[in-house]
């Protein structure tokens, strides 16, 4: 089927449309969206065994020949990513359905959901570089919404900064992409990719590759650039959280290594030195930033910070297994804090409040939340045979194999700290004597709340016990990004 | 042609710096709106402001407008318009809910809730 690649992308945009009619009937809004994360979901994996069996898919809109037309390309990395985004909207969606509140459901809770999985399936599946402008336009705007639903006090406050924050970096991408259209002329990825190589990467390309660092990097939250994720990451409830955490960083990360194995590959020594440098950095702060808060959410949100870190410093390397551990770490650590986020939501629920000081002894009234909790832990620190580990073995590789030791170092050295900060969290809020009376909370709220994220650490145990059956996909999406003629051949064939 | 229209980006980029570095929210939204002004005028003038005759496609003719910039800019044009527009609202609701417009007195975290 031609146009198999569009419908995770399609599905959840006619889904929402759908919603936009029952604003008042939750139940329908439930019902519906779950439904349309199940199509897609479907038509994703799908998607996934096409990729695997027949090569690259693309369909050009409108029946334009590649350099003319707008072509959406789905190799095997991008359509993993897709299928990892709406398996994560499934169980989130799930999770909210007990916590996120009526008065918000009823305020196009999950239009805006189905929205964003919209915009960040197309960013995703893209293959023209101002579609992917339009694409984030779609998924920040629908964030827009999620941020501020709600309207508390601290939501308004931190939203129109993350607001001014994301516009004015759409501002820069718009720049870049008028330089880069400037010097090449095209706007089809891969044949940006075919230009930069004819011309060689002169001076010019190596500044656009800089200016498109900056502006995904405000969107992934890279060194410099992090400094509004904590606070806007904060305010929303627990669900949009866990979205935001898992979903919109990654799409930045997604949109450098596209462009940094893509375009910018003729002066390695330069860009990507540059990357690297940034991606330890980023690792440290985010390590500084996790070790010094008591704050469950604050926690988690730093870690994210340094997952992105670790993910650059994979594809910084530029050789298969740097590739091949970064694509493997860039799905476990969306699934993994997914998991972790809707965890930490069960616990402030549990408590009522988010500070680790003011909690204790949760072991012996919530067993299987401890458990679980302390497996999804272990899963991020990336204890074998979970997968955190494999993703950083397959980095480190690379890294030795590249001549980068010290750094890598410091990237293994990362995960001590990672798992120091996450059993920090179990320590206070999991062992020692009960700090004070727990308040009432309904047991079958409790049961809803844990199934979701039970099956997400299932998932994320699976997918690091079955890394094995999994690993001939990570190759297959490795080998794209690591030569690139593979992916330009697929999308300007006659 | 070229020349005047770089330095009339910019213009607007350097007022949209001056704006957005200023401490009240109004000001700084105005200034997200002429920095993606100056944006769209930068896709314009690179992609080269040539070509006397409009893009249809005619035998013998050579000169004409590229018309991909003009597409480009429609659609980010379109995009920042909504973009303002849900700016100008969620600092209404702000200036509501926190009776302020200073950047400086909208800082904060979790501990000063």
């Amino acid at each position: 089927m031609i146009n198999l690649l569009l419908f995770p992308i399609i599905i959840p945009f006619f889904f929402a449309m759908i919603l936009m009619f029952f604003k008042e009937q939750v139940v329908i809004q439930r019902v519906l969206t779950l439904i349309g994360l199940a199509l897609s979901l479907v038509a994703s994996c799908w998607l996934v065994a096409t990729v695997k069996t027949e090569g690259i898919q693309t369909v050009t809109l409108g029946s334009w020949p590649a350099p003319f037309g707008i072509s959406m390309v789905s190799d095997m990395f991008s359509a993993l990513l897709v299928t990892t985004t709406i398996l994560i909207t499934f169980f989130v969606v799930l999770y909210s359905f007990s916590s996120i509140g009526i008065e918000r459901e009823r305020f196009f809770y999950y239009p805006a959901i189905l929205f964003m999985i919209t915009g960040i399936n197309g960013a995703f599946t893209t293959g023209d570089i101002f579609n992917m402008f339009v694409f984030f336009e779609v998924l920040l705007i629908a964030s827009y919404l999620l941020i501020v639903l709600g309207g508390e006090k601290r939501q308004l406050r931190e939203s129109i900064k993350y607001i001014l924050v994301n516009v004015i970096s759409s501002a820069i991408f718009v720049i870049a992409v008028a330089y880069l259209y400037s010097v090449v002329g095209t706007l089809n990825m891969a044949d940006i990719s075919v230009k930069i190589a004819e011309i060689n990467q002169p001076g010019i390309i190596s500044v656009i590759a800089i200016l498109f660092l900056i502006v995904f990097g405000i969107k992934g939250a890279i060194f410099p650039l992090y400094f509004w994720l904590p606070g806007s990451y904060a305010a929303p409830p627990i669900p949009v959280l866990a979205l935001f955490g898992a979903l919109l960083t990654k799409v930045g990360v997604y949109a450098i290594t596209r462009t940094y194995t893509l375009f910018f590959v003729h002066d390695i020594g330069f860009t990507h030195q540059f990357l690297l440098v940034l991606s330890i950095l980023t690792i440290i702060a985010g390590c500084i930033g996790a070790l010094a808060y008591f704050d469950l959410k604050q926690i988690i949100i730093y870690n994210i910070i340094i997952a992105v870190g670790v993910i650059l410093f994979g594809v910084a390397q530029m050789n298969t297994a740097g590739l091949e551990g970064a694509v493997y770490y860039l799905i476990h650590d969306m699934l993994i804090k997914g998991a972790l986020f809707v965890l930490i939501g069960i616990i402030i629920y549990v408590t009522g409040t988010s500070n680790l000081r003011e909690m204790g002894g949760l072991i012996k009234t919530h067993g299987t939340l401890g458990w679980t909790y302390l497996i999804a832990a272990f899963g991020l620190a990336g204890i074998p045979p979970l997968s955190g580990f494999i993703g950083k073995v397959l980095i480190a590789k690379g890294a030795f194999e590249a001549d980068h030791a010290f750094s890598s170092v410091i990237v293994l050295a990362s995960s001590l700290i990672v798992l120091l900060s996450v059993i920090r969290i179990f320590i206070y809020a999991f062992w020692g004597p009960q700090q004070h009376v727990l308040p009432a909370r309904d047991q079958r709220v409790y049961r809803q709340m844990m199934l979701p994220a039970v099956m997400l650490v299932l998932i994320t145990a699976a997918y690091g016990v079955g890394a094995e059956w999994l690993m001939p996909y990570m190759k297959d999406a490795a080998d794209v990004l690591a030569d690139p003629s593979i992916y330009i051949n697929a999308v300007l064939k006659e | 042609m070229e020349f005047i229209l770089s330095i009339l980006i910019g213009v607007l980029f350097t007022a949209a710096v001056y704006l957005i570095l200023s401490r009240s929210l109004l000001k700084v939204i105005l200034g997200t709106g002429l920095l993606s002004h100056g944006a769209h005028l930068l896709i314009l003038t690179m992609g080269g402001l040539g070509g006397s005759a409009p893009p249809v496609l005619i035998d013998g003719i050579t000169d004409f407008a590229d018309p991909l910039p003009q597409a480009l800019i429609l659609t980010a044009i379109v995009i920042s318009f909504g973009v303002t527009a849900v700016i100008l609202v969620m600092a209404y609701r702000m200036y509501a809910v926190h009776q302020t417009d200073n950047m400086n007195e909208l800082r904060g975290n979790d501990e000063h809730d």
